[in-house]
């Protein structure tokens, strides 16, 4: 009896500790995603492209230079971002006063191109990445890996770093108010197109990051992304498009909720998302801690 | 009416502001025809007209909001016609928007610190809670959560810090009370004193005939007329027709 408590209970730790590295991974893209469409009105399709892109940026500068993992965590996220900014400045730009239609059309052919370059390049299979820290944690039920804890921790820190200069700081209030009415933010003598192209940047630089932090965990491959933008698009509406603490709870709670249902009913882990998903929009369509529109 | 002597006697030198010619549009429909105006340093010039008439527009076109005007627009002896916005507010010029514009994410503090200081001369914030002392009380509301009247001197306060000297004050006593308006009158007469130049656009002619120096009366996008603020007594009944009072 006591020895299948302990399998219980140290499958349940593992399933809780899965769940929150996925949760990690959501909070952090869905708030890159949330940032960006509360001020440029923007679905950015290509999180998960650039998402993957950080992971390969981050393998590539180990298997060709020799940068490990550490260095790998600001250059890459720094790389990505600055082809964000390019993206921004010759891309989206062009299409603020249409439609979200089209930014959303382009971010999703952006992605596919981006997706294709790199299958075309390295196939499906996918390039192991080794992880930055050995050790871990050995607890009396179960072992945990050094470097999850590591992904937990400082993705929290991130995410609420990011709420605090957003929420607490003048920068923010910049942010805030360039959100609410840009063009009299404008007559303020603020230089609000930079802003939302360093916005932009700052965004898919999350989604780069995530991309180096995921590379030990997950495999580097070029699809890693589309199955990971799928669910965090389901995170960003259950949180609520644009709320920033709705994303960073949203994904972690749906990370354990789904990780913790893999442990009760594993045929429903794959879809337990979009269930919760359905259920919000159907009871609350602007999402957990979104503004009703109305 | 129009004494071209007093009202367009003072030289590019002492403009603040100088329109000419100018044509604006909201999406194809034009809806400035060619507006032809000079506000002078320290002067408090009001645009006067029926709804519709463009004055709004005007202010818009000032401060570089409409995306497509074409004529002139001078605002301390620089051109800036086409400029960006971002650019036209440091040459000087601060906007006070009809509906105020008071951010609802910001706190009140937040909403008034949130113009920069672009240039000296500006209010200091000592001043300007002494100006508005029911600002400081209630700095950590949430900016839309004041009283219409605390939201209008909220949205004046905060440019009067940032250096601009040329203020637009776009229906700035609409929906007050009258203790609310007799502080906002009371208000520009002292930024008159510090020396800002004011360009309002009013439908209250009571209110702006006891504070405006000079007086545009714009219609379907033209200046059809002017006059001075010692003209209003001889000619009341001919300028209450053209505004329709």
């Amino acid at each position: 009896m006591s020895s299948l408590l302990e399998i219980s209970i140290s499958s349940f730790l593992g399933q809780l500790m899965i769940g929150l590295i996925n949760g990690s991974f959501y909070a952090l893209m869905s708030l890159g995603l949330s940032i960006i469409f509360g001020l440029l009105h923007v679905v950015n399709f290509a999180h998960g492209a650039l998402f993957m892109l950080g992971a390969f940026v981050a393998w590539g500068l180990l298997e060709y230079a020799g940068i490990g993992y550490w260095p790998a965590l600001l250059i890459a996220p720094l790389i990505v971002a600055g082809i964000g900014l390019l993206i921004e400045r010759l891309l989206l730009r062009r299409l603020y006063g249409l439609d979200q239609v089209y930014s959303l059309l382009l971010t999703f052919g952006l992605a596919m191109l981006i997706e294709g370059v790199f299958r075309l390049k390295f196939g499906a299979s996918g390039q192991p990445y080794p992880s930055p820290i050995k050790a871990g944690l050995e607890l009396e039920m179960a072992f945990i890996p050094g470097y999850r804890i590591w992904v937990i921790v400082a993705s929290l820190a991130i995410c609420l770093t990011i709420w605090f200069v957003i929420e607490r700081t003048k920068l923010g209030s910049y942010l805030r108010a360039a959100n609410e009415n840009a063009p009299l933010v404008r007559t303020f003598g603020i230089n609000v197109p930079r802003i939302l192209m360093l916005t932009y940047g700052l965004g898919v630089g999350l989604a780069g990051l995530s991309g180096v932090m995921a590379a030990p965990i997950y495999q580097v491959n070029p699809l890693m992304g589309n199955s990971m933008i799928v669910v965090v698009f389901a995170v960003v509406v259950i949180g609520g498009m644009g709320s920033l603490i709705g994303s960073i709870i949203a994904g972690f709670g749906l990370g354990v909720l789904e990780g913790l249902t893999k442990l009760f009913l594993p045929e429903a882990a794959g879809i337990v998302i979009f269930i919760a998903m359905i259920v919000v929009l159907a009871f609350r369509p602007f999402g957990l801690f979104g503004q009703d529109p109305r | 009416m129009s004494d071209t002597k007093r009202t367009s006697g003072a030289g590019p030198a002492t403009a603040c502001l100088s329109i000419r010619q100018l044509v604006g549009y909201y999406g194809q429909s034009l809806v400035l025809r060619g507006i032809d105006l000079v506000v002078n340093r320290g002067e408090i010039v009001c645009l006067l007209g029926r709804n519709g008439a463009g004055k709004t527009t005007t202010l818009r076109a000032i401060v570089g909001l409409l995306s497509r005007c074409e004529g002139s627009i001078e605002i301390n002896g620089q051109q800036s016609t086409q400029w960006q916005p971002e650019a036209i507010a440091k040459l000087g010029v601060a906007y006070c928007p009809e509906e105020r514009g008071i951010f609802a994410s910001l706190s009140t503090e937040e909403n008034l610190l949130l113009p920069p200081v672009l240039r000296s001369g500006g209010l200091s914030l000592d001043e300007i809670y002494e100006l508005f002392p029911n600002l400081a009380q209630r700095l950590s509301s949430q900016g839309t959560k004041l009283s219409g009247g605390e939201q209008q001197m909220l949205a004046m306060a905060r440019i009067l810090r940032t250096g601009a000297n040329l203020l637009l004050l776009d229906e700035c006593t609409e929906g007050l009370a009258p203790v609310i308006v007799a502080k906002i009158r009371q208000t520009i007469r002292l930024l008159k004193e510090r020396g800002f130049t004011v360009l309002m656009v009013e439908q209250n002619f009571r209110f702006a005939s006891r504070v405006a120096d000079r007086f545009y009366v714009i219609e379907e996008g033209l200046v059809i007329d002017q006059f001075h603020r010692d003209d209003i007594a001889e000619n009341r009944t001919r300028i209450e027709e053209m505004l329709g009072l």
